[in-house]
């Protein structure tokens, strides 16, 4: 089997796909904060493969990839603030629940 | 379409396959009916057994006692490496094979009766399964990238059999604590292939062999690569200083516990040490880490095993000492007498394992001093636990009196110091297993439980194991297996058998098993010498053993606590709380912001914007109030629709784009 670009690509949209169904469907908010890890994961390997096989003498999609590794990481320590209030507040962190911007 | 041996490939897919069906098609569809499960697992170990038979049986007539499995291509990077996925058959395939397959099949058929009713029965087969796919797999695998993947099969599968119970706080610390201790010595091993690969360019251990026998491969390169390998084996071998988790381990259930000392983990780093031993054979400085290693940890877990009360971890810490002798053995002699080691280990350590499971379904606990007095009560269980007792303290002519014996021929030659402290640690063996022995079935009994022996089910595996720790050991006293490794020579059975004796060494090691066991049944059982005096009198060398040197305490008060939560973390917090809050907040954000910016756009706000605004909002608040009902506040129902939103944008720009 050779590697191609699209075995990356197909690998990302599947990951991608994962990510997407648990963040909409599941219940637990720390669930749907690693959900959304894994969309950004997939998003990643998606730039680094483009770029490798497009501009392979280009280093843009890699760096591109770090800059989202770093954001999603503070993205993340945000989210789980939020979480940690809500949790506070409200003693759950069922998302079904948390409804606070409700008409 | 099984040319050329290809049939090997299924040894280790026939349990992954058993996996597969128990967790996709058992476990949802045939939920009440549990024991298909069992079935299903035995059949599959059981097929995999006969294909390794076979297997064993095609090597032994083979020249080199070697078969090739051609490979299979797996990944082609372009313009890359090419990666293969390929077997290794070779005399250290053919024993492990043998060894994972036996005592995985003898385990699998007792835990029908232990695990009997468990609420887990799916999940539990479905891990062993994958457990033992995943060893076998490791034995057969010809690169370094392949055993490394299998490798970390076996430390996930141990997280969830060690994790079994999880709702025992207990079980779920336990995991966790041998998922990252082993972890830590995995990213040595993975660091050891990378820098391999770097230098060489192969994952394949026989080009990596050959590169290092023609001193191609040499120097530090080799010596770090062997180090970092060995790093591996440490951790999932549980040597010093990475023993910790081992004893934690026994919280998942005892025929678990049973696989992972004799047969798979604990195994797979001796195994994997066996496997690159030609790394290891060029570079002197990794043999003598080995050796050192290997002879301390010893010692170390026997002084240990010593004053434990808890009947597996007298084991768990007896199977820590053991491997550091395979080390020792085959840092000294080689891989054969390591390996030797192994297979006889396996046998009796798996049967002291499942006999204590059997004492335990009797009493229902661990704690020896509420046993006592069970050789009446439980004569079979009895009696197979004291041929693997006799075996572990090396009596001759049971079986691990003869590997024990090439170890310390083997070690005296190379490294007498470390000689010495084997010799100690054969009378700390001697010792502690029968003190476990005269404690458990000896004297009468102090519990409260009904007691009655084990269920057939139970028993036969155990009988079967009684008698390969009986008789394992016969294999080498020809210099048969030795032989097979392709050194040493061969002799009669008579000569083999008897004429141990012409040598001082033997009648030594005896001795010194025997004053062993004489001083645990003076203590133990005729209780000429109290326990609790001898206690009082070497106080501090008991409290020493008793907590275990203190090396939890070590690794979780000082390191974990004081160095990384108290001291770096804390820095950590001091910068955030102190600098930035009290530089940012202070300084910048009160002083400047709040007091002049501020008040300036207040009075704008509240002079112009005012009056024009409110009218505006006025329209707005009614608009709002009608189409307000869209927003439901349920996140995810506005993911949902920012989802199809765009696979609607999508689908439209490939239909009218």
């Amino acid at each position: 089997m050779t590697i191609g670009l699209e075995h990356y690509l197909v690998l990302s949209a599947i990951l991608f796909s994962i990510g997407l169904y648990g963040a909409l469907a599941k219940h637990n908010a720390i669930v749907i904060l690693m959900c959304i890890e894994i969309m950004l994961s997939a998003v990643n390997i998606a730039l680094v493969a483009f770029s490798r096989y497009i501009v392979p003498l280009q280093l843009t999609g890699q760096i591109f990839a770090i800059f989202a590794i770093a954001i999603a990481a503070a993205e993340t320590a945000v989210g789980l603030a939020i979480i940690i209030s809500i949790y506070r507040s409200r003693e759950t962190i069922d998302a079904g629940k948390i409804d606070l911007m409700k008409w | 379409m099984f040319t050329e041996n290809q049939y090997i490939w299924l040894i280790f897919l026939i349990p992954l396959l058993s996996f597969a069906v128990i967790s996709l098609i058992l476990k949802p569809f045939f939920k009440n009916k549990p024991k298909i499960a069992g079935y299903v697992t035995i059949a599959a170990v059981a097929s995999s057994f006969l294909l390794s038979l076979w297997v064993l049986i095609q090597l032994i007539g083979a020249p080199h006692h070697e078969l090739s499995v051609p490979d299979i291509s797996w990944v082609i990077i372009e313009g890359g490496a090419s990666i293969n996925l390929g077997l290794i058959v070779d005399p250290l395939t053919g024993i492990m094979l043998m060894v994972v397959t036996v005592v995985s099949l003898m385990v699998q058929i007792y835990s029908q009766g232990y695990m009997k009713d468990d609420p887990g029965y799916h999940r539990y087969y479905a891990a062993m399964s994958l457990f033992t796919t995943a060893m076998l797999g490791l034995v057969l695998a010809n690169s370094l990238l392949l055993m490394f993947v299998f490798w970390e099969l076996v430390g996930l599968c141990s997280y969830l059999l060690i994790g079994f119970w999880f709702h025992r706080p207990s079980a779920a610390n336990a995991a966790k604590k041998a998922f990252l201790t082993t972890r830590l010595g995995d990213f040595g091993f993975l660091a050891g292939i990378l820098l391999l690969y770097a230098n060489t360019g192969t994952f394949n251990v026989v080009e990596l062999h050959e590169l290092a026998a023609s001193g191609m491969l040499a120097g530090t390169v080799l010596t770090w690569g062997a180090i970092g390998i060995f790093a591996g084996a440490v951790g999932k071998s549980a040597q010093f200083p990475l023993h910790v988790w081992l004893p934690d381990a026994m919280e998942g259930p005892t025929p678990v516990s049973a696989l992972i000392h004799a047969a798979t983990m604990a195994a797979a780093g001796v195994f994997l040490v066996g496997r690159t031993y030609p790394l290891f054979e060029n570079s002197a400085t990794a043999l003598q880490t080995v050796a050192i290693i290997g002879g301390f940890t010893a010692i170390f877990a026997a002084s240990i095993g010593l004053v434990q009360n808890d009947i597996k971890r007298v084991l768990a810490y007896s199977t820590i000492s053991q491997l550091g002798y395979m080390m020792l053995g085959l840092a000294t002699g080689g891989v054969a007498v390591g390996i030797f080691h192994l297979f006889n280990h396996a046998f009796f350590k798996a049967l002291l394992f499942l006999g204590a499971g059997s004492v335990n379904h009797a009493t229902k606990t661990f704690d020896m001093r509420e046993m006592g007095g069970l050789r009446k009560a439980m004569p079979k269980t009895y009696a197979t636990f004291l041929i693997g007792a006799l075996s572990l303290a090396g009596i001759w002519p049971l079986s691990g009196f003869w590997s024990k014996d090439e170890i310390l021929v083997k070690s005296l030659e190379n490294q007498p110091v470390l000689f010495a402290l084997a010799m100690i640690t054969v009378f700390m063996t001697a010792f502690y297993m029968f003190r476990v022995i005269f404690m458990t079935f000896g004297g009468e009994y102090r519990g409260k439980e009904h007691l009655h022996e084990s269920s057939s089910v139970m028993t036969i595996p155990l009988i079967i194991l009684a008698v390969l720790a009986f008789g394992s050991g016969l294999f080498n006293i020809t210099g048969g297996f030795g032989a097979f490794f392709g050194h040493g020579e061969t002799y009669s059975f008579i000569e083999g058998f008897f004429g141990i004796f012409a040598h001082l060494l033997p009648w030594l090691s005896l001795l010194l098993a025997g004053l062993g066991i004489f001083m645990a049944y003076a203590i133990y059982n005729k209780k000429w010498l109290s326990a609790e005096a001898m206690g009082k009198r070497f106080a501090p060398l008991y409290k020493l053993f008793y907590h275990k040197y203190w090396f939890d305490e070590l690794y979780e008060g000082i390191i974990v606590k004081k160095f990384l939560i108290g001291g770096i973390f804390r820095v950590f917090h001091f910068f955030d709380s102190k600098i930035i809050d009290g530089g940012v907040n202070t300084r910048f954000v009160q002083g400047f912001i709040v007091r002049n910016l501020f008040s300036w756009f207040k009075s704008f706000d509240q002079k112009g914007v005012d009056g024009a605004v409110t009218g505006v909002a006025d329209t707005t608040l009614i608009a709002g109030k009608t189409i307000r009902r869209v927003q439901t506040g349920q996140l995810q129902f506005y993911g949902l629709i920012i989802g199809m939103g765009i696979i609607i944008l999508i689908a439209s720009l490939f239909l009218f784009g």
